[in-house]
């Protein structure tokens, strides 16, 4: 501090002309932004809540065990007995082969991209630039490149494992997307101090950063494959579409899944064909919030140690 | 002991170290023990010939030549950004880890050049250990944080317990943590944490043990309970310490090592070795007056 500066104008200083504190005054702006903000959450999820609210409704009579354990049928006369069993397990069976599928590829791509990859090499810049493009593809271009490639020229056909890929290459993006930013998060003090201790690449990534990053990569993980799960548009043109009356038992077989049950149910005219669908938009909607719960249960338990 | 200068570390003094708090401007060392190699051990260590560093196009360090002995305390002083850790991290090769960093000139450790293209850099750390700035213990047990060295190393070690015994021993953190070696390391004080580095390293028996302003983040009890511990060590280790405080340079070191940032004819900074000589000298009588305003505190 300079000795030759101006005394501050301080209200100190006078103490005669220290303004009163008591000056509260309302500040209509404030209050209206404030309302405004409050009024678009509402807006959001009143929509989510008469969504389900209208779905349970309407669903109601449907809510019971018939819905998992019968076969959907497309005879009006005996929709009144039929479920969409054959709609869950195919479900199971696509996204568990999904996850089976693109979790592993996923996260060994992530693993590259952040641990070995050069990022000053143009090669390595330009493909991560591909994954960000990739993640805004639409999922229709991935159903058509599905059934263009995997169902006729691979020949694969109209099956689960073809579904599975479909919808492997649609969520993988995310997935690594997800993964590196969970193997971000883990600080780089972790890997330079397992580094000094004369721990290789490979070691130091396997026994320090993957587990550090799990809790994060099976966040995005579940996320993906929730995504995966309510995906209808791709499955429509790879052959999901028509009354499946069995379970799928092998990766070859016919399938169809719980969105494009829906919405074959949801084509029907009759009352009784749209509250079986609307008891079955209850059930993946149950499925869907379990999923993302346990991803914020998992994010909230496991979160940062450091 | 066979220096009468040096205060065994009390270990099960848990409080506080009895040593007394440096006068405020230490810049003599009242009891100083750095009368070049002290105990006749004047071997080289490590030798840096013509040493320049650069990140990307930018040079970082220019010239450096310097030699450090065996079971000596070396100092690196200097203001902020001068290169200090820089050249630290060249010692062994966790510059290798930094995109674009390149290191030229001849860094060599027991006459092996340590850059030479068949030198495996995951042996260099082996041989030659770093403690950081920052506490970094991993999210595991102190047993394992401990353990993990030997075990990614490949160490062949009989009896474990007794290895993770030994370090934490060594590193004066035993009686803190003997009941508590399967809890979690980031549950200690940040003190504690710095020594579990220390013992971390320890573990794997290197030779040399670089430290990086190991104190910077600690409170004064904790910091004087490591350079108490630097003290015990430097007996079977040679440590190679960054500080930017230099009243621990002079109560810790024997060699000291002056730099600073220069600016050349292009006006680009490079960080430069102004002195090195006895911890003592430097502190008492530097050649240099660049050295002399940085330690009366008339610039840096
Ligand atoms: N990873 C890095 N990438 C680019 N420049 C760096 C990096 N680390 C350090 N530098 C630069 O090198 C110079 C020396 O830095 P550093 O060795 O950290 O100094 P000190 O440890 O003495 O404070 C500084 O100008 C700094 O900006
Ligand atoms: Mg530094």
């Amino acid at each position: 501090m300079s000795t030759t500066s101006t005394p501050p104008a301080s209200h100190a200083a006078n103490p005669r002309h220290r303004p009163s504190l008591s000056q509260r005054r309302s500040r209509p702006g404030e209050v209206l932004f404030k309302l405004a903000l409050q009024f678009c959450l509402l807006v959001a999820f009143a929509f989510l809540v008469a969504l389900i609210a209208f779905a349970v409704i309407k669903g109601w009579n449907r809510l019971d065990p018939r819905l998992w354990q019968e076969m959907p049928t497309g005879a009006a006369s005996r929709v009144a007995r039929a479920g969409v069993q054959s709609a869950i397990t195919g479900t199971l069976w696509v996204i568990g082969l999904t996850a089976a599928i693109c979790l592993p590829i996923g996260i060994a791509s992530a693993i590259y991209l952040e641990e070995y990859a050069d990022n000053t090499r143009w090669y390595n810049r330009l493909l991560e630039l591909n994954i960000q493009n990739l993640a805004g593809v639409p999922s229709i271009v991935f159903g058509i490149l599905g059934l263009g490639l995997i169902a006729r020229v691979i020949g694969l056909g109209f099956t689960v494992i073809t579904a599975a890929i479909v919808l492997s290459l649609l969520v993988l993006p995310v997935v690594i997307i997800a993964s590196r930013e969970a193997l971000r998060a883990v600080p780089r003090s972790i890997r330079q101090a397992s580094y000094a201790l004369g721990a290789t690449r490979w070691q130091t990534t396997w026994r320090q950063v993957l587990p550090a990053a799990v809790p994060g990569m099976s966040t995005g993980a579940i996320l993906a494959l929730s995504r995966a799960l309510g995906e209808a548009a791709p499955l429509i043109l790879l052959g999901a579409v028509t009354f499946i009356r069995f379970n799928p038992d092998s990766l070859l077989s016919s399938y169809t899944t719980l969105p494009i049950q829906i919405y074959n149910l949801i084509k029907e005219p009759q009352a009784e064909f749209q509250e079986l669908a609307a008891a079955a938009i209850v059930l993946l909607l149950v499925i869907l919030l379990a999923l993302n719960s346990a991803a914020i249960l998992i994010r909230n338990r496991f979160q940062k140690r450091w | 002991m066979s220096d009468p200068n040096r205060k065994a570390p009390d270990v099960t003094d848990t409080v506080s170290s009895t040593r007394p708090a440096p006068p405020p401007v230490a810049l003599v060392n009242p009891a100083n023990r750095n009368e070049g190699a002290p105990r006749g051990d004047d071997e080289q260590v490590l030798r840096l010939e013509d040493v320049n560093i650069f990140y990307g196009d930018y040079q970082a360090v220019r010239g450096v030549d310097m030699t450090i002995g065996r079971h000596q305390i070396t100092a690196l002083i200097g203001p902020s950004g001068c290169g200090k850790s820089t050249v630290l991290r060249s010692l062994n090769r966790m510059n290798d880890l930094i995109p674009g960093a390149r290191v030229a000139g001849r860094v060599t450790y027991h006459g092996e050049d340590l850059y030479a293209r068949e030198v495996d850099p995951i042996e260099v750390r082996r041989r030659i250990g770093m403690v950081f700035q920052k506490p970094n213990p991993f999210p595991k047990s102190i047993y394992d944080n401990i353990a993990y060295g030997p075990r990614v190393t490949g160490m062949r070690v009989s009896n474990m317990d007794e290895l993770v015994e030994k370090a934490l021993r060594r590193a004066a953190l035993w009686d803190e943590v003997k009941d508590k070696r399967k809890q979690s390391a980031l549950a200690l004080s940040g003190g504690q944490q710095q020594r579990l580095c220390i013992a971390r390293t320890i573990a794997v028996s290197p030779e040399v043990i670089l430290m990086d302003e190991p104190c910077s983040a600690l409170d004064p009890i904790a910091t004087s309970k490591i350079e108490d511990l630097m003290f015990e060590l430097s007996r079977d280790y040679t440590i190679v310490i960054v500080t930017h405080n230099m009243q621990q340079a002079a109560r810790v070191s024997h060699r000291t090592a002056f730099f600073t940032a220069e600016v050349d004819e292009q006006g680009e900074r490079h960080g430069r070795l102004i002195e090195y000589d006895t911890t003592n000298k430097i502190f008492t009588n530097p050649a240099q007056k660049r050295t002399e305003e940085y330690i009366t505190g008339r610039f840096g």
